[in-house]
């Protein structure tokens, strides 16, 4: 047998920094020369809260994404939905170690994404919805990435500047999320009758979660110049949706808002009952090994 | 099942990338899509895994128009051929038979 | 003069073959068929284009076909522990590598289309049991363990089939397979390093590797299929350059590379019967269970079942989206040359 191929193999085996892709994407420290600390001024345990509210939402949303791998309706979508997954969960783990920074008791990004309980996550309550088809899918997506580009779109003028360049490199990452989705649920709204129909009821069916998105809280209000208020990006997003409805031939759906319970909601902490099954597969292996590295 | 009764629902796209040094695209493989902008989308995916800086071309396969490798052989009529010659470019029915 | 007719082959495709017209010299295909011979004797291409006798196109369909097959239903067992990752570092790596999976799939289902093979077709074939996929992916992911025994066995055992590939007569898979070659042996990596790092740490974990490698040890021996003197198709295939090496070579390849990165690690494998031999400069080794290797590729393994039906689902559940994508299209015409 000829040793050649397999030398070959040896060096295919070469030493890669880069722990997503075999070939590189050019993939960039985007905090690399930010200054770490909290500005001065500005409430730091608010900041904690804040970039968990944003971390979590992008984790759990990332986590139902997950839940899609295998399942999606053709292979080139898969790839599709591999890479949001994973520019989300890249957020999240920025997010989540900004939060473990500003808060100062040594928690990094696996410590808070697995050891939290429940009632600590700070995720809306649309992002761990389960999708029942592929028209939740797309209509959830272009709900979420429209409302967060707008977020992100005010954050990268954030005083904070560590949160700054998260936005600044998540926005670009968010645009193809929301284009991705808009592109899927014009298609399928303007696509066959059935389609259509399944599309209609896919908005329907998320639309009670989208109040949640635009309503005020303590946190945001806590920081001023750091924060984006919520209430502020209503406008933006009703225009995009106005938009790729109008094209996909849909009609914006007029249901209520779903209620909170005891005026608490998925910022307070309190979640859907589906959240605990989800958090209990999310962090079961994590926390059958408490003290162990990966 | 409408699928069943035409087999090309997604056709096929032939992919050429020239990356942010190259001097010319180069043919990589190919994909299914619905359409030239899906298929755009999912070359990116696919083919560039979103690397900046990458031209893509997609091209309907059906619109290649290729010559014989082997031109100096007098058994093949020398270009203007197809060059796959796939069954997915004829719209043939399933229960059509001997096709 | 030659005219080129379409022809059924057994696969449903069409390929076109040499029909000599009546009055004419009949050595227009032996011809063809030397030259065929010649290209692969040289270790030249055969590409797309060319001439190629009914069976070698049928055969590598099949070899690609099945090939594709396995890196899609590959996404699955590893797939099964994406959302348990205990680290989010971990977490974001295996979503990559099930990602490159579904891409290493679409790059050969391409490499068979360019022989007419229609990629519809093919997942028609694997569904109903006509084409097979590789049978380890017939076994469980049980532990998070698993995924890093994948990486180091599997992926290592597939990087030995595979290489020799990068050389394959048929140029587009030859291609694809150089593409796919560099993207495992990334994978391989990661699945090792995860290994390293759990045989440092708890009890729990280095007795959780070596439970994941006493399952996957020689289910990844099988890998490389029966025995030589069990295997009638190598000889042809080794002929047309589309297999260049022997299943029991590659499988001696795999023990030799294979033994010393478990003694790095700490694992032992589960074959008694594992030991050097100095005089043919190669480790012995256990006989591998066929019987068991059968019953896994006759469709009695412990997740035949259970990844047809993923598969069936996603396809199957899949085909409305798929039919008013192509609806909007018709549609919509776009204008040639628009960007996205």
């Amino acid at each position: 047998m000829a040793e050649d191929e397999f030398s070959v193999y040896q060096s295919l085996s070469e030493e890669t920094e880069d722990h997503r892709w075999a070939f590189g994407t050019g993939f960039t420290d985007p905090l690399e020369g930010i200054d770490p600390s909290v500005p001065d001024g500005t409430d730091a345990q608010a900041l904690a809260a804040y970039c968990l509210m944003l971390g979590d939402d992008a984790l759990i949303y990332s986590h139902r994404l997950q839940q899609w791998m295998t399942r999606m309706p053709e292979l080139e979508e898969e790839t599709a939905l591999a890479n949001i997954a994973l520019d989300l969960l890249g957020q999240a783990r920025m997010l989540l170690s900004r939060a473990g920074q500003a808060e100062g008791r040594g928690r990094d990004e696996d410590r808070l994404a697995f050891f939290r309980d429940e009632h600590e996550f700070r995720n809306v309550r649309l992002a761990e919805r389960t999708d029942a088809d592929f028209a939740e899918l797309a209509a959830g997506l272009l709900v979420f990435s429209a409302w967060r580009l707008a977020l992100f779109g005010r954050l990268a003028s954030s005083a904070d500047p560590v949160l700054a360049a998260i936005a600044a490199k998540g926005a670009r990452e968010l645009a193809y999320h929301r284009d991705y989705a808009a592109q899927w649920v014009i298609r399928l709204g303007d696509g066959t009758p059935l389609s259509h129909g399944k599309m209609q009821a896919a908005l329907g069916a998320l639309w009670p979660l989208v109040d949640e998105l635009f309503q005020p809280d303590p946190v945001t209000a806590a920081l001023p110049g750091v924060a984006a208020d919520p209430a502020g990006l209503r406008a933006e997003v009703d225009a995009v949706l106005d938009a790729v409805l109008a094209a996909a031939t849909l009609n914006r759906p007029d249901g209520a808002p779903m209620a909170r319970v005891a005026g608490q909601a998925g910022r307070d902490g309190v979640h859907t009952e589906a959240f605990g099954y989800l958090l209990a597969e999310l962090q079961s292996v994590a926390r059958a090994h408490p003290d162990a590295t990966w | 099942m409408a699928e069943d009764q035409v087999r090309s629902g997604w056709p096929l796209y032939e992919v050429f990338l020239r990356g942010k040094r190259g001097l010319n695209h180069v043919h990589v493989g190919s994909l299914h899509a619905a359409d030239p902008q899906m298929a755009l989308r999912h070359a990116r995916d696919l083919y560039t895994r979103r690397n900046e800086g990458v031209s893509i071309w997609v091209v309907a396969a059906a619109d290649i128009t290729a010559s014989s490798p082997d031109e100096k052989d007098p058994f093949f009529a020398p270009s203007g051929d197809k060059v796959y010659r796939h069954p997915t470019f004829y719209r043939i029915p399933a229960d059509v038979p001997h096709m | 003069m030659l005219t080129m007719v379409p022809k059924t082959g057994p696969e449903g495709m069409v390929a076109m073959t040499a029909h000599p017209e009546d009055g004419l010299p009949e050595d227009g295909t032996g011809q063809l068929q030397a030259h065929f011979d010649e290209t692969i004797e040289r270790g030249r291409r055969i590409e797309p284009r060319d001439w190629m006798p009914d069976a070698y196109r049928s055969t590598v369909i099949r070899q690609i076909a099945q090939h594709a097959h396995s890196e899609i239903i590959g996404m699955q067992p590893e797939g099964n522990w994406i959302t348990r990752a205990p680290s989010l570092r971990r977490k974001a790596i295996l979503i990559a590598k099930v990602q490159d999976e579904a891409g290493h799939g679409m790059y050969l289902y391409s490499a068979a289309e360019t022989l007419g093979a229609d990629r519809a077709d093919l997942t028609d074939k694997l569904l109903n049991g006509r084409q097979k996929y590789s049978s380890i992916f017939n076994y469980p992911t049980l532990t998070y363990a698993d995924v890093g025994v994948i990486g180091w066995l599997v992926d290592g055992a597939a990087i030995c089939n595979q290489v020799p590939l990068c050389r394959s007569s048929y140029g587009p898979y030859a291609r694809a397979m150089v593409r796919i070659c560099k993207e495992e042996s990334f994978h391989q990596r990661q699945g090792f390093e995860l290994l390293l790092t759990m045989m440092r740490g708890s009890a729990a974990q280095r007795a959780m590797v070596q439970d994941a490698t006493n399952r996957f040890w020689w289910p990844s021996l099988m890998m490389f299929g029966p025995p030589d003197d069990q295997s009638p198709h190598t000889a042809q295939s080794m002929a047309w350059g589309i297999k260049r090496h022997t299943n029991d070579e590659l499988r001696q390849r795999f023990v030799d590379m294979t033994v010393p990165q478990a003694d790095k690690l700490g694992v032992t494998l589960p074959d008694p019967e594992l030991k050097w031999n100095a005089e043919r400069g190669h480790y012995d080794f256990g006989s591998v269970d066929w019987d068991e290797f059968m019953a896994v590729v006759k469709g009695n393994g412990p997740c035949n079942a259970q990844r047809m039906a993923r598969r069936r689902a996603a396809h199957e559940e899949g085909a409305w989206v798929r039919e008013a994508a192509a609806a909007y299209a018709a549609k919509h015409p776009l204008r040639r040359g628009e960007a996205a």
